[in-house]
């Protein structure tokens, strides 16, 4: 019973960690770069699901779409101001300047006066309750948490397999060439792409706030999603969900069972002996390159 | 404008090309020697920030900047040599050793760490060395007897036998000695073949596997020393510093070096000399200029961050060489007034290579 709550909030952290995860496969996908600053827009969305709440004075449900909207938005231009001048530059550049996105993103997070510096609870209407089903006790925030990330997927499911533009982004992201030849705006749906990754960025934060705070460092556990993603493969959506709960209840699991500081870097371990074992990861397609 | 006339294949190899080159480099060094008596010891002490730095810099320099492999885990090569530095001189044991003990150490936890670079490219590397670097940092915060974990650690100066180099300007010179000889090693092994080898890796491992160098090994190789040198500028920063605890290796610090290299310029020595002068004097400048500032942005934490990060940005973006691209431009524009053109050092337009197979 104990293993079986140890696995539920173990599933419920993972699902955090494939949200961000799913938002660096998203990005690869469509232009075969690596954002560091994932972890960084899902701090910031939730911040702005905070202020629209305490500032605006938006009730919960109106906040979410606003951040999420917001967010989605501000994926957008982002890739069209900075990400897009640079595409087709070594990979290393676009790493660098992810990495300084999110650096400003936390340094600007923190410049808001009263607020920036502080750490606060995000007041959700569902806060504090607990389910009992027998001896399992589960609070509301982890299965909130859970349908929503299965709700989300399945609506990513739908929009990729059935949707036009869904259908598009899979064939830019197969082949770029050959997308362009077809009409398909491909440069506008990377856009599109970033802006769908930091929405799903915003979500993850606002899933994750009343789990723990709102802070501006707590975008560092993007950190913990890249093992999420290589674990999952690189290049597949199931996988970034799949590494997530992996991750997760790798964590939650040996937090529990093995001595103290393994659970920090249990995650780390899990994805070196994979790199060492399955460099492709558990969905990833083995790739060769022909000369 | 110059001209120089080739009379023997020597002359593309040999390190000083011109009169030039002696001259300038010869400045340096003498004003480099004679800094302890012209300036104040604040400035002695940033100075050799700069130096420890510059070392860390050439060993990311040759990783990053002339392999083409990239490590978001270096602090971890760091924290590696700074510990070793620190237990080995807290035992007594005398500089010379212990430091060659905190270089190799590191180098052999980097031969370790690039056996992922064999089977694995581009961002898998990345997290290979980000997953090294968060278990090192936990496993120095808790392998407490011998690194003192959380509580830190502090450290003596550098002996040999009952002779301590305690003093700043004492330590400077051992630093300048030190530098200068990494320096000149890694200058040495890029016009050597295995430096070529390396650049090759770099611009394309198919070709340079086909021309018989032996990826495995020299990929290894490069992690190696660039761990060394890292774990010599770790035994140097111990020694500088003087109390060592885990958290100033973190993934923090490991951004900062690869923003040191990229901002100071990768593919050129002289970049990791212009990113340690960065990393070292941006902070200065950060807080002179506070004042300046609204309260709310002067006073802010993230202020630095936020300056770190526009600076990335706009160097990526504007000009991919760093400081010292920037440095080319301005010396060419001098060397050929008045004839410099804008398009002279445009940005070639470059193809990723994909991963994608169709």
């Amino acid at each position: 019973m104990q293993l079986l709550q140890l696995l539920i909030s173990g599933v419920a952290q993972g699902c955090i960690y494939g949200l961000i995860a799913l938002g660096f496969v998203l990005i690869y996908k469509a232009t075969e770069t690596v954002s560091f600053a994932q972890g960084d827009l899902m701090m910031v969305g939730a911040f702005g699901g905070l202020l629209t709440m305490t500032l605006l004075g938006f009730p919960f449900w109106l906040a979410v779409i606003a951040s999420v909207v917001g967010m989605g938005l501000f994926g957008v231009v982002v890739e069209r101001l900075v990400i897009r001048p640079i595409l087709g530059q070594p990979a290393f550049s676009i790493v660098m300047l992810t990495i300084g996105v999110g650096y400003v993103l936390r340094g600007v997070i923190t410049m808001i006066p009263n607020i920036g510096t502080d750490t606060h609870t995000l007041a959700v209407p569902y806060a504090g309750e607990v389910v009992r089903l027998g001896a399992l006790v589960l609070s509301a925030e982890q299965l909130v948490v859970i349908g929503v990330t299965a709700l989300l997927c399945g609506g990513l499911f739908a929009m990729f397999k059935y949707s036009k533009l869904g259908i598009a982004m899979q064939a830019a992201s197969q082949n770029q060439l050959a997308a362009y030849y077809m009409g398909i705006p491909v440069q506008r749906l990377n856009g599109l792409v970033w802006g769908l990754a930091a929405g799903v960025a915003a979500i993850a934060g606002l899933l994750l706030a009343p789990i723990t705070f709102v802070h501006a460092n707590m975008g560092f556990i993007g950190l913990k999603a890249f093992p999420a993603a290589v674990v999952g493969g690189f290049g597949s959506l199931p996988g970034a969900i799949v590494g997530g709960l992996v991750i997760g209840i790798v964590e939650a699991v040996s937090g529990f069972y093995l001595p103290e500081g393994f659970k920090d870097i249990a995650p780390y371990i899990v994805v070196l002996l994979m790199l060492v074992l399955k460099p492709n990861g558990l969905f990833g397609e083995k790739l060769r390159k022909k000369v | 404008m110059r001209f120089i006339f080739k009379t023997d294949y020597d002359q593309d190899i040999r390190l000083a090309k011109h009169g030039g080159h002696v001259f300038w480099y010869g400045l340096l060094c003498a004003s480099l020697v004679v800094a302890p008596w012209a300036l104040p010891e604040y400035w002695l002490a940033q100075l050799t920030f700069v130096l420890i730095y510059a070392i860390v810099g050439l060993g990311l320099m040759l990783l990053a900047g002339f392999t083409g492999l990239f490590s978001l885990g270096h602090a971890a090569f760091l924290g590696v040599g700074a510990y070793t530095e620190a237990v080995l001189t807290n035992a007594g044991w005398p500089f010379p050793v212990s430091i060659a003990c905190a270089g190799l150490l590191s180098a052999a936890v980097g031969m370790v760490v690039g056996l992922p670079a064999l089977r694995v490219k581009g961002i898998y590397l990345g997290m290979a060395t980000l997953a090294f670097g968060f278990i090192v940092e936990e496993g120095l915060a808790r392998w407490e007897h011998v690194t003192g974990g959380n509580a830190g650690l502090s450290v003596n100066p550098p002996a040999i036998g009952g002779w301590a180099i305690d003093s700043t300007e004492g330590f400077y010179f051992l630093c300048l000695v030190l530098c200068v000889g990494a320096t000149l090693a890694i200058v040495n092994l890029l016009r050597a073949p295995t430096g070529r080898a390396f650049v090759a890796i770099r611009d394309s491992e198919i070709s340079a596997q086909s021309m018989g160098i032996h990826l495995a090994r020299y990929k290894t190789l490069s992690f190696a020393l660039s761990a060394a040198l890292a774990g010599i500028g770790g035994a140097l920063y111990a020694h500088k510093i003087q109390f060592l605890s885990p958290d100033q290796f973190s993934i923090v610090q490991s951004i900062d070096l690869l923003l040191m290299v990229v901002i100071g310029g990768l593919g050129s020595i002289h970049g990791a000399f212009l990113g340690a002068i960065f990393l070292i004097v941006m902070p200065q400048l950060i807080s002179l200029g506070k004042d300046f500032l609204p309260e709310a942005i002067g006073q802010s934490t993230g202020l630095q961050g936020t300056v770190y990060g526009a600076v990335l940005i706009a160097f990526v973006l504007f000009e991919p060489m760093g400081l010292y691209g920037r440095w080319l431009k301005v010396r060419t524009w001098f060397q050929l007034f008045p004839f410099y053109r804008k398009g002279m050092f445009k940005r070639q337009k470059s193809f990723q290579k994909s991963d994608r197979l169709k």
